[in-house]
């Protein structure tokens, strides 16, 4: 557990991890003949699946970042033609970048956070044994699986409608008038239907966290008089940072590219146009491929920072694995 | 047996004769607050599953009972809404999703259990970096590569065309199964591969004989999960198909019309649409557990 404390040390801007890993790895060792065909084989057997990963993924990411240097409109086909930066000029002078930019951080780090804090709670809760645990973990999962268009629907309709939803009926009870949920709080809403959805998620990977945990250590504190809140901070909370960060990394991958509760609850409507949302508009519905493609581009090197962080954090657990075996 | 079920008993009988006053009542205190952590853990559970229960609920009533501003519960239950559902071509949309999500799973098994198997071979060169560019794929938004993709669809005439959505979906699935299946491909013994190698077995005899059932609960477990995403997919399949190859999501996503009382048989079509992956994710649950969790962090 020391070996990966020096990756972390790695300056936090380095681009292309991958590249400097190559640069400080030692010499080759001399292989036998048997060990080459052994190599040999791995790289027959791992070409196919590579080779449809660029082409159905890299190959279309290269020709967006062309179309973005592209003045096309599928409006006005007989325009096109090469606009230099001008689509990247569009893209930030104009509001609606800046304005998608805050929206989604809004409401991908909310939704993490709150996912990663619920997801902690019911962890911990169903983490010891009780009346009908099996039952109670196979519930908890559910929103996870539920198709998210079909959660954004039940929420939109069943639970949030101001007439006939039944959020706005509890409160009601409580004697707190009805709310307008979807036109009044819209980010709140999309923020709502995905802390239900990814909170199992995240649960599951804290729980798998929760139950490695030594159980012969824990006791060795209780009988040394450490009371549970002491022993949750400074024995279980570090030992589940790694499993907290790998849910925020793999949350935010999935989050970052949130599309369907947004199509389908708010259509981008206050402070919910994500730029996802906006590269979905641009393109489909406003016709400015060039103008879209930029935000693709953008989107991606956004998502290398987050990307770029979350791979020296795998690195640290590929490497710990390493030093293991 | 009886001696089994008979030692607890006496414990706790000598327990409570012999144990001082002040531990009684420690551990009295102790199991009150055990009783108020289950029932705190079953209402933030059944808190967390109501809009689920409250959805298949929804589907059974009459839609003038769904849509009371006072929830009701007793009402007449009917499956005349799944009819109702079903009526309006559902099944076709059911049928187009099972088909892109197995074609996709199997796809991605066949490309992704060599592919694991080749990066857990020793000696291992580069194996980390073709498992970071598998990984840094899955990092990309598909924004960033859906317009080229719809432009070429267009052109290609295959706008609407459940291959093509498979396909794609084969992009989306393979980084997640190829990561998830090589932790549990790296778990196969040595000593067992070797010795397979030593009894003179082929490569392919050795995989399918020897490493193939080891890794089985893997391979179930990540092709649920491809299975899972392709089902639940939506952006893709409202932007690429239409009306033959429309799939679930996107059909449910444009049910609503806002014309009258629908949210009963949302509520049905809802049902049945989460119905399969709900099923498998709960019958499956450990595969599931392990292949995220596990497979994740290993």
């Amino acid at each position: 557990m020391t070996a990966p404390d020096l990756i972390v040390a790695e300056p936090a801007h380095d681009p292309a991890p991958a590249a400097s890993r190559t640069l400080r790895r030692p010499p080759k060792p001399e292989l036998s003949a048997g060990q080459k065909k052994a190599l040999r084989l791995a790289r027959t057997l791992v070409w196919p699946a590579i080779v449809v990963a660029i082409l159905v993924t890299q190959i279309p990411f290269l020709v967006t970042i062309y179309y973005s240097f592209q003045n096309w409109n599928l409006m006005r086909p007989g325009s096109r033609g090469f606009a230099g930066f001008d689509n990247y000029v569009t893209v930030f002078t104009g509001g609606a970048f800046m304005q998608s930019l805050s929206a989604t951080v809004v409401i991908t780090g909310s939704s993490i956070v709150l996912s990663v804090l619920i997801g902690l709670g019911i962890a911990l809760l169903l983490n010891r044994k009780f009346f009908g645990q099996g039952l109670a973990r196979t519930l908890v999962i559910t929103p996870f699986l539920m198709m998210p268009a079909a959660a954004a629907l039940i929420f939109k309709w069943s639970m949030l409608d101001a007439n006939v939803g039944m959020v706005n009926w509890g409160l009601s009870v409580l004697g707190v008038d009805p709310v307008q949920w979807n036109t009044d709080f819209p980010a709140l809403t999309v923020i709502m239907v995905l802390t239900w959805q990814y909170t199992p998620f995240m649960m599951l990977i804290l729980l798998a966290g929760l139950q490695s945990q030594s159980k012969e250590t824990l006791e060795a504190a209780s009988v040394d008089g450490a009371g549970p809140i002491r022993s949750f901070l400074h024995m279980t909370l570090p030992h589940l940072r790694q499993y907290i960060e790998l849910a925020v990394l793999l949350g935010g991958i999935m989050l970052l590219q949130v599309f369907d509760p947004i199509a389908i609850m708010t259509r981008g409507t206050g402070g919910t146009k994500t730029l996802s949302y906006l590269l979905y508009e641009r393109a489909f519905v406003g016709l400015e491929i060039g103008e879209a493609a930029a935000y693709g581009v953008i989107t991606v090197l956004l998502t290398i920072v987050v990307a770029s962080v979350a791979l020296r954090l795998l690195f640290k657990i590929f490497s710990s694995e390493g030093a293991k075996s | 047996m009886s001696t089994a079920t008979a030692t607890p008993v006496s414990t706790a009988a000598r327990a409570s004769t012999t144990a001082p006053p002040r531990r009684r009542a420690k551990r009295m205190r102790h199991r009150a607050t055990s009783t108020a952590l289950t029932i705190f853990t079953w209402i933030v559970t059944l808190g967390f599953f109501f809009p689920v229960a409250w959805m298949v609920f929804t589907a059974f009533k009459t839609e003038a009972a769904a849509a009371t501003r006072t929830p009701t519960i007793f009402t007449a239950l009917s499956l005349d809404r799944f009819v109702e559902v079903l009526d309006r071509g559902f099944g076709v949309y059911l049928i187009n999703s099972l088909t892109a999500s197995v074609m996709s799973t199997v796809i991605v098994l066949l490309l992704a259990i060599p592919a694991a198997y080749g990066l857990s071979i020793r000696p291992i060169i580069k194996s980390t970096d073709a498992l970071f560019f598998f990984i840094s794929t899955r990092f990309m938004p598909i924004a960033a590569a859906i317009i080229p993709i719809y432009l070429l669809l267009q052109g290609l005439g295959m706008l609407d065309n459940i291959t093509a959505l498979s396909v794609l979906y084969v992009g989306m699935n393979l980084p997640l199964a190829v990561w998830m299946m090589r932790s549990f491909f790296s778990e196969v013994p040595l000593e067992i591969v070797e010795a397979a190698q030593i009894d003179g077995a082929n490569f392919f005899t050795e995989l399918v004989r020897v490493v193939m059932p080891i890794v089985a609960p893997g391979i179930a477990a990540a092709a649920l999960i491809c299975f899972i995403f392709a089902w639940n997919e939506y952006f893709l399949a409202s932007l690429l198909t239409s009306t033959m190859a429309r799939t679930t999501p996107p059909f449910l996503g444009s049910f609503v019309d806002g014309r009258g009382q629908f949210l009963a048989v949302l509520s049905a079509a809802s049902t049945l649409a989460v119905l399969p992956v709900v099923l498998a994710g709960w019958l499956a649950q450990k595969r599931l557990v392990t292949g995220l969790a596990m497979g994740a962090i290993k």
